[in-house]
């Protein structure tokens, strides 16, 4: 058998295509670039899919490829090595895949309205993208996972303010990373403790001694995992710090599927179970987790209902989607978790490709109440766009169903009924605003303006290809995750990640496994919830706008300008912290540097200045001057005493 | 070339003395040649420096190319010369940033080209030699040197308001040195009492025994002058009035190399001579440090010129460096020593590309900036690359200094000051991004940016290779930690004995 593959081809051929691009891009044309761009990203992806077939149909043997050492300093000490293991073969199965339909997406998408620089300057970002992801999810250790953490967030806040001479663009980009920085100085905190704890930020060290040894370091997890969460929150959009994530569609819309829906937004639930045997030890972690994961699902899907941009109630849906995969590891169910982030990476980047296909057709228009019966005009666009959708809302046998079902089911057995409740709810929003999106984009009548009509066209090959692709997938990929009650070792995604999810010593609370006819009975409510959702979105937008809508916007003005205000969470959080902020930074500067400390060094210049004019007046002989100077000194004496104690 | 082996560091400092010696052959008016020859100069210093850096043996921890010869012998005075890692990376960034500041001022500096030139190689001379003496006397004198002709610098060549800042630089390092000198004499008679003999040999003085509150006295002597030069928060006012005024390449030069003589002061003679008291008062200047983080970052923020944006987030990344000191593992030592090479390489490519705006539109004011990017496309990038390093990214140089100095400050009694000071990568990444935004990104409002001419060879030339750099040291730190490590052990452990002791 020949060697295989070296793991870091992977990552370094999107980084050969960053270069290709940004250094020649401009200079050798836009069919180099969308053959260098596109091209790497297909090359590493079947680089990457030598290695994880051997890998799935083997035994799921970790395998470790150390390149050399990174950082030694004092005790401190992390390599290069990457990982192929259960849960880096599964992100790394859809992020090349997936990335690479998106930039064969991109090329129809971008080339006919960008310059050539500009064409080569988003696919040297996309690329750029690409290497950190996967030095991301391939690193072997925290801080190699962090290099692609804070990659992707640089390579995010360069796309959304791809359009940078929009100062919207500019700010959303700006926005996006601040916030993510908020998020890293918690994982920098979470590492600065695993370090102290483990003496080392290698997977390899860290997680099995801390299975070994639970009772020794259980109580400091807490702390570390929570400074962890904190950071995932962050990358992945979370309840407080989901904020930057809507502002971020300011970017193209291919950037959106690929970065903010489809795989960085995901980092955050890939850190956490990654990281499962430390959350596990520190139940209270977990259970934040879980809080902060259903409070997000419930909060997001409530704005999409109201949103009229096409790609904010899609932004909103992958907050909410995301809100959903820390609910299931937040309750344990981990490999629930991934499974939806698996599936999820399908569907939403099926739904934000058709979004681009339209707003591609209607020249640029992202308001649905200027949209509507694009459903002849855009038939491919649409059909993908539907089985999303379903897929989505969780209709059998969609891929979303399943993996929707997988968490509702743990969230169920492990007994928290209250962030049940919610999931479902949850879940039948979803299913309506998705039907509400398709109703006005596609349904009723068209109602853009004449110029639009006679401009709208079915999108290129190059970006319907990618549409279809990943519309089959969402039919298919829940096939791999079927629950129990409906083939018994059905669920081979979950089985595939039972090595990085070992058993600990100190057993949590066994688990009680869930009888059939409850198994079946929390299908049944959450098909009939999501049938419903569908139903009503239908029915109440079918026409293209709503009547009973409008009567409940008439009816409760106040609210609904509250949830289409997406709850003015960025009024308070401008009025709570930037605008203090602000202020304190004007204050530190005007009177504390040039008032205080500068204030007091000119007053002892004063003194010094005035001690000398003294002197020259004590030449004088003149009794009435000594007078005078004393007084003076007095004057001196007083202006520094205060200056200093001021 | 054995008679050089022998005298490299003689070589490394005196010969842009020696160049600005043969500069005041040139005629005045040759402006273009004075400007081309000491760029020529530091070059070749920079090359005859590189056998430091590709012959220095990572296997020991003394002071290696020792020089030493007698000056004064009646009061002791001796020319003894030695590098360790400390001071041989600082070096290598001294003989880096002079020919890269020297390069950008060829096309920019007009008015008595040739004083200027002269001003710079000496300037050089000063720096090196403070970073190899280990005579007091000796390094006094390298020290003093540094202070003039960058005290011309600021002051002819510089901005609207140079007088007042070359004035406040002048005084508040005067300030501190003097104090400083006091102490040094101080040492050298006790010295001298004590066995008979002068010496201002850091050797011999270090092997002095000074009653406790004496060293604190002294102690505070060096710190304050140390303290002035970081600048340590509250003494970091001169800073902004001087790197704002500073021309270009003044500025690049004061936050790459001058700065990091105060932490190198610090570290070379304050902790050995006085070990006891430095342990006392750490945690005061750890406090400091951290002060400094979080109000150079604020204060950055509320600036509306660019320079002086830059200038108060050198106060930040300094304060970050004095918290590495002040935390005192070798973790946390070796982040804040590379962090100062990495804060010359980002500060002074920040500076540089500043310097690059100003020189075509002569203003430094950020909101006559905005939407430049399409029209300066490399200018952009390199700038953007050079926030990048300065904001700490994972994969440049200054996330690996900024790392080592936090994780080896938490595992230090002081965890407290690591969670502050890590708020400063939120912070920068505010305020450096806020700059970003407003210079080369929103909408081109003003007219005159449109034909705005893009960064020349020259200007490229020196920004690239400090954007290599940048890279370089984020991919392959171990490059300069390996040649860190044993002089950082020795650091420490010489400290940490004297301590013990001197508890005994």
């Amino acid at each position: 058998m020949s060697s295989p593959l070296s793991l870091w081809l992977i990552p370094a051929l999107p980084l050969l295509g960053f270069l290709a691009c940004l250094l020649l891009g401009k200079k050798l044309g836009k069919s180099f670039v969308s053959i260098a761009g596109a091209g790497s990203v297909g090359l590493a992806t079947i680089v990457a899919y030598s290695r994880l077939i051997p890998f799935f149909s083997g035994g799921h043997a970790p395998v470790v490829e150390r390149l050399g050492p990174w950082i030694t300093a004092g005790n401190f000490a992390a390599d290069f090595a990457l990982r192929l293991d259960s849960l880096s073969a599964v992100m790394t199965s859809f992020v090349t895949f997936v990335g690479f339909l998106i930039h064969v997406y991109s090329i129809g998408y971008m080339r006919h309205d960008e310059t050539e620089a500009g064409y080569a300057r988003y696919f040297s970002y996309l690329n750029l993208f690409m290497f950190s992801m996967l030095i991301l999810v391939l690193g072997n250790n925290f801080l190699l996972m962090f290099v692609g953490w804070e990659g992707v967030g640089l390579c995010s806040y360069l796309l959304i303010g791809y359009y940078y001479e929009r100062e919207y663009a500019a700010s959303a980009g700006k926005k996006a990373f601040v916030v993510n920085r908020i998020g890293d100085f918690g994982f920098l905190l979470g590492m600065f403790g695993l370090f102290t704890l483990f003496g080392s930020l290698d997977f390899d060290r860290v997680f099995p001694a801390a299975a070994a040894d639970p009772g020794r370091y259980a109580p400091a997890l807490t702390v570390v995992c929570i400074c962890l969460f904190v950071g995932a929150v962050g990358k992945s959009a979370q309840v407080p710090l989901y904020v930057w994530l809507p502002d971020a569609m300011a970017g193209p819309t291919p950037v959106s599927a690929l970065i903010h829906a489809a795989t960085m937004v995901t980092a955050g639930v890939y850190m956490v179970t990654r990281c499962n045997v430390l959350f596990r030890l520190a139940p209270e972690a977990m259970a934040a987790v879980a809080v902060v994961g259903g409070v997000t699902a419930i909060f997001a899907a409530i704005i999409a209902v109201a949103q009229n941009d096409i790609k904010k109630v899609l932004a909103y849906s992958t907050v909410s989607q995301l809100g959903y995969m820390f609910l299931a590891c937040g309750v344990g169910a981990y490999a629930a978790g991934m499974f939806h982030v698996f599936t999820h990476a399908f569907f939403k980047a099926c739904l934000f490709l058709g979004s681009g296909a339209v707003i591609h057709a209607m020249g640029g228009e992202q308001d649905m109440r200027r949209m509507g019966g694009l459903r002849p005009k855009l038939p491919i666009t649409y059909w993908t766009f539907l089985i999303a959708t379903l897929a989505l809302a969780g209709v059998p046998p969609l891929a979303g169903f399943f993996s929707k079902d997988a968490i509702l089911a743990s969230v169920f057995e492990d007994g928290r009924y209250i962030l049940f409740g919610i999931g479902l709810l949850t879940a039948g929003l979803t299913a309506f605003y998705m039907m509400r999106l398709v109703s006005l984009t596609f349904g009723g009548d068209f109602r853009g303006t004449h110029e639009q009509e006679h401009h709208v066209h079915e999108a290129p090959p190059t970006m319907t290809m990618p549409l279809v692709i990943l519309a089959a997938l969402s039919i298919v990929a829940g096939f791999l995750g079927l629950p129990k009650v409906l083939a018994e070792n059905g669920n081979r995604f979950a089985a595939v990640l039972e090595p990085i999810l070992p058993k600990l010593p100190a057993a949590e609370s066994a688990a009680h496994e869930l009888s059939h006819s409850t198994e079946w009975a929390l299908i049944g409510a959450s098909v009939v919830v999501a049938l419903a959702g569908l139903l009503i979105g239908w029915t109440w937008y079918a026409k293209g706008k709503g009547a009973v809508p409008d009567r409940i916007a008439a009816a409760w003005p106040g609210l609904y300008a509250l949830v289409a205000d997406k709850f003015r969470v960025d009024e308070l959080y401008d009025f709570l912290i930037v605008r203090p902020f602000q202020w304190l930074a004007r204050m530190l500067w005007k009177v504390v540097d040039v008032l205080i400390i500068d204030g007091v060094l000119n007053a002892a210049a004063f003194f010094v200045e005035l001690a000398g004019d003294l002197l020259r007046f004590l030449q004088t002989g003149n009794v009435r001057n000594y007078a005078l100077s004393l007084f003076l000194g007095l004057v001196g004496l007083v202006v520094l005493v205060i200056g200093f104690a001021w | 070339m054995d008679a050089l082996q022998g005298h490299l560091l003689t070589a490394v400092i005196f010969l842009p003395a020696a160049g600005a010696v043969l500069l005041l052959l040139f005629p005045e008016s040759a402006s273009k040649a004075a400007k081309w020859f000491a760029f020529g100069v530091s070059v070749l210093n920079f090359a005859v420096s590189i056998p430091l850096w590709t012959r220095f043996d990572i296997s020991t921890s003394g002071f290696q190319f020792v020089e030493k010869a007698d000056w004064v012998p009646s009061i002791g005075v001796s020319y003894a010369l030695g590098i360790d890692g400390i001071s041989l990376v600082l070096i290598l960034l001294t003989t880096l940033l002079t020919p890269v500041s020297l390069l950008f001022s060829v096309s920019h500096v007009e008015k008595s080209a040739r004083a200027f030139s002269i001003s710079f190689l000496l300037l050089e001379t000063g720096m090196i030699g403070s970073l190899a003496a280990l005579d007091l006397a000796l390094f006094y004198v390298f020290w003093e040197v540094m202070l003039v002709p960058m005290y011309f610098i600021i002051g002819i060549w510089g901005g609207a308001r140079r007088i007042y800042a070359a004035m406040k630089f002048f005084l508040f390092t005067m300030a501190g040195s003097l104090l400083m000198f006091l102490a040094i004499l101080y040492l050298a008679v006790n010295h001298h009492s004590a066995t008979g003999n002068w010496s201002f040999l850091l050797a011999d003085l270090t092997r002095l025994d000074l009653a406790p509150s004496t060293q604190s006295f002294l102690f505070f002597a060096f710190a304050l002058a140390f303290a002035i030069k970081v600048p340590v928060f509250p003494l970091h006012t001169w800073l902004p009035d001087a790197h704002t005024e500073a021309p270009t390449a003044g500025s690049i030069i004061l936050a790459g190399v001058l700065l990091k003589l105060g932490v190198y002061g610090y570290l070379r003679f304050a902790l050995p001579l006085f070990p006891e008291a430095a342990m006392r008062y750490a945690p005061w200047l750890g406090v400091l440090g951290v002060i400094g983080v979080i109000y150079g970052a604020m204060v950055a923020y509320a600036q509306k010129d660019m320079k002086r944006l830059v200038a108060y987030s050198s106060v930040s990344h300094l304060g970050l460096v004095v918290v590495g000191v002040g935390a005192f593992t070798a973790t946390a030592l070796s982040g804040a020593v590379l962090q100062m090479v990495n804060h010359g390489l980002s500060t002074g490519a920040l500076f540089l590309l500043v310097g690059v705006l100003y020189e075509r539109r002569h203003t430094r004011e950020i909101s006559a900036y905005g939407g430049i990017a399409g029209v300066v496309p490399v200018t952009t990038a390199l700038f953007l690359v050079a926030t990048l390093s300065s904001i700490g990214l994972p994969g440049l140089n200054g996330f690996v200094g900024e790392f080592l100095v936090l994780v080896g400050t938490w595992s230090s009694a002081h965890r407290w000051w690591a969670v502050a000071a890590a708020t400063g990568v939120i912070l920068s990444a505010v305020y450096m991004l806020s700059l970003v935004q407003r210079v080369f990104w929103n909408p081109l409002v003003h007219d005159e940016n449109r034909s705005l001419p893009e960064i020349r060879k020259t200007e490229f030339v020196a920004a690239a290779v400090l954007v290599v750099l940048m890279v370089w040291i984020g991919v392959r730190p171990n490059d300069v930690l390996s040649r860190l490590a044993p002089s950082i052990d020795a650091v420490q452990k010489t400290v940490l004995q004297k301590q013990a002791m001197a508890a005994k």
